[in-house]
């Protein structure tokens, strides 16, 4: 039934019977056995304690994290032994330090969209957090704001928009590859973000974001984003808004300049931001021999400094942004 | 008529608002009041002409400095131009228009364009020019002579630039981009209860609230006498936003750790007894001072009940003050399993909150870091970066607390990996 369904439907309209408020609509193979919604865990709220159905994150060590759905009677193996989720897990407070069955420990923390960034299953390359804040601020999110986004990919923009804008906005996304559509529709309910969000699986270039008139922001990161402008323009609200295209290459940063200016954008802005670690650690540097100095009893000094990674990421795309005036 | 009036009645700029002036890329933040003069890009004009116009349009500034809407620009003429600048010499000669004969058709009041015009037509040099050539010397003519100012609304992204550019001494440097970072890292969102330490106007306070969108709690600690708001202002915040926002003394904060901060009432109940007529004036001054500390125990009273239960879901620090005992202090007041970002101008200072964290316990994913931000220009075979934006932005620690284990010892099992492990950050 899928593959011959026209592409350009939203996904609730295949499904006529559920109320069209803004709630997602399950696939017909799902289970019924639908979970109350309960004010718990979600990627746009905080909760204390650990219950059935969150999705944690479990910390391992330095840069050694995983995702863990927590499930009644469910078990996840580790490095330091088993994690049992009824046991160790469910009623814990988030933040708490749980051992494992070989005794090693590990601790429980609650989910980020910062975290499921570099936790997330990646369907396509995904933004990192540095452009995502960046975008974030320049893109003026905020609660309440409706955010029109394609490609949706494997969500990591997805979900630090929700947070931005919950829990009075909306985020439209449109993604053209039908099993990563349904994925992040998955991954939406599964994170309890569902009603903020609307996926289309269509091809925005050709279709628009289905939706007109109503955006304060859109997001583009596509092959040819010169192509979706006028559907950006359409997307967005009449009194104006704010617009921002995500490219690899600088040809299509200048063909996407071209096509904001000639649909009427202004205050059109291009950059990139890259990020620095610095690792912090004490280094010990010699001290010359001199021969014999009653002066200089070291041999060498202690130094708490910080160190540059030896390959650092020099490049992930350029970000355009624009305003849209009233039209 | 009527209806397209109230429709667009919310976009309307309206006496008493707070809003931006932009010209090019220098913003500066004003209040529009009645009569009252704003001085912006050397030039006076009295901001209150532009009410009932909509924001994000532009005016020219006629003479007496009223603001008049300005007409969209027509397309420029397709100017005759040269290829390169072999022939072309630079000897001060080619523009035939002198100072004085500009400043006289400036006194006629002939527009910016009209006299851009003027300088193009009287220039000898300028139909050899390249394309691009003339381009660039229309649009330093524009900077020039440009007579205009456009109204928006304030929000984080304008104000942050505009305090990096006007006054980055007041925000200790922070660049707009280092803010971007220390609000995402931070997950602020509409609901949670974030504290906030900074010195820099209240632009970082005012960032805060904008992006909680007047849910949930903001509680702003505070050193000295008063919190300092001025940028909070300039957000322009609706007026319930306000009701989110508490503060709370940091001298008191030691009190409050240690269970022994007392906010009851404690003045004795007010003397019933006659007083003299002349005692009226006394007695009346006497009541306000006690209305007013009456009221500052009740804000204490209300911040302490918030931060007491140590549950907070976020902090921000950014401000002069060393950041180590000031994260150190008010890291106490977090839930475990939230995050905690602290900026600092300097570097050094944060590798002490870093060695000293490493040494209490109860964080995990402790970083460093810094953003470096690059511009570029971008036109039809004329792209290229613009100025570097390193240097001047400031560093930011972040982590996530974590359940403070007393039993364990300093050097945990899990010591920080050798830096030669790649590690997974930004990028490919």
């Amino acid at each position: 039934m899928r593959g011959t369904r026209a592409r350009a439907t939203a996904f609730r309209s295949r499904h006529p019977r559920l109320p069209a408020n803004g709630c997602s609509v399950e696939p017909a193979q799902t289970s019924r056995d639908r979970r109350p919604t309960v004010l718990a865990m979600s990627f746009v709220e905080y909760s204390d304690l650990i219950q059935d159905g969150d999705v944690a994150i479990v910390y391992l060590g330095p840069e050694s994290m995983m995702p863990v759905k927590v499930k009644q009677g469910a078990q996840t193996q580790t490095r330091y032994g088993v994690i049992r989720h009824s046991s160790d897990l469910i009623g814990r407070r988030y933040g708490s330090k749980v051992t494992c069955s070989k005794g090693g420990w590990v601790y429980v923390l609650h989910m980020t969209p910062e975290l499921w960034t570099v936790n997330l299953p990646h369907r396509t390359q995904i933004l990192y957090t540095t452009d995502i804040a960046t975008i974030t601020m320049m893109l003026e999110l905020k609660p309440g704001a409706v955010v029109c986004e394609s490609g949706t990919g494997s969500g990591s923009l997805s979900h630090a928009i929700l947070r931005s804008i919950a829990p009075s906005g909306h985020l439209h996304t449109v993604e053209f590859h039908q099993q990563r559509a349904e994925k992040a529709e998955e991954e939406f309910k599964e994170h309890r973000v569902d009603r903020l969000v609307t996926v289309r699986n269509q091809d925005v270039c050709k279709d628009g974001f289905g939706v007109t008139g109503v955006a304060d922001a859109v997001f583009l990161d596509i092959p040819s984003p010169w192509e979706a402008v006028r559907h950006a323009k359409a997307a967005m609200k009449r009194q104006g808004g704010r617009v921002c295209s995500f490219s690899p290459c600088i040809e299509q940063v200048q063909k996407t300049c071209e096509a904001l200016v000639d649909q009427g954008f202004e205050e059109l802005s291009t950059l990139e931001v890259l990020l620095r670690v610095h690792d912090v650690r004490t280094v010990y540097l010699p001290l010359p021999d001199f021969g014999p100095d009653e002066t200089a009893p070291q041999t060498s000094v202690a130094l708490k400094t910080t160190t540059l990674p030896r390959e650092m990421p020099g490049h992930t795309g350029y970000l355009t942004f624009a305003t849209k005036p009233r039209t | 008529m009527a209806d397209n009036v109230d429709e667009d009645s919310p976009d309307r700029i309206k006496a008493g608002d707070y809003v931006v002036l932009k010209r090019g890329d220098i913003f500066k933040a004003v209040q529009i009041q009645p009569k009252k003069k704003a001085m912006f890009e050397k030039q006076w004009f009295l901001p209150d002409t532009a009410v009932g116009q909509l924001y994000g349009s532009t005016f020219d500034v006629a003479p007496g400095g009223i603001l008049q809407p300005r007409k969209p620009k027509d397309t420029e003429d397709a100017n005759e131009a040269g290829t390169d600048n072999r022939h072309i010499l630079d000897d001060g000669k080619s523009q035939k228009l002198t100072r004085d004969d500009i400043e006289i058709l400036k006194g006629q009041g002939l527009k910016d364009q009209e006299i851009i015009q003027q300088l193009v037509d009287n220039s000898s040099t300028f139909r050899d020019k390249t394309k691009y050539a003339q381009d660039k010397y229309i649009k330093k003519k524009k900077k020039k002579y440009e007579n205009t100012v456009t109204i928006l609304r304030p929000s984080c992204r304008i104000l942050a630039m505009m305090y990096h550019g006007r006054e980055p001494g007041k925000i200790c440097h922070m660049r707009y981009d280092m803010l971007a970072q220390m609000l995402t890292l931070a997950n602020i969102h509409a609901g949670s209860k974030v504290l906030v330490f900074e010195t820099c106007a209240g632009l970082v306070l005012g960032s805060v609230m904008e992006r909680m969108g007047g849910y949930g709690s903001v509680i702003q600690m505070f050193p000295g006498g008063g919190p300092v708001r001025a940028g909070v202002e300039s957000f322009g915040f609706p007026a319930h936003f306000h009701d989110t926002l508490h503060e709370f003394p940091i001298c008191h904060v030691n009190a409050l750790l240690a269970g022994t901060l007392d906010t009851a009432c404690k003045d004795p109940p007010a003397g019933r007894g006659q007083c003299p007529y002349f005692m009226f004036f006394f007695y009346f001054q006497a009541q306000e001072r006690k209305v007013k500390l009456e009221e500052k125990r009740k804000k204490l009273a209300s911040a302490a009940a918030l931060l007491e239960g140590r549950n907070a879901d976020g902090l921000v620090i950014a401000s002069r003050f060393h950041p180590c005992p000031v994260l150190l202090g008010l890291i106490q007041f977090l839930s475990p399993s939230r995050p905690f970002v602290v900026y600092s101008q300097y570097k050094e200072p944060l590798i002490e909150c870093f060695t000293k964290l490493k040494e209490r316990g109860g964080t995990v994913n402790l970083r460093l870091t810094d953003t470096w931000l690059r511009r570029y220009q971008v036109l039809p075979n004329r792209t290229h970066p613009l100025l570097l934006m390193s240097g001047a932005g400031g560093f930011i620690l972040s982590g996530t607390t974590v359940a403070v284990d007393d039993s364990k010892p300093a050097n945990s099992q899990r010591a920080e990996e050798p830096a030669a492990k790649r590690q997974k950050v930004d990028g490919r």
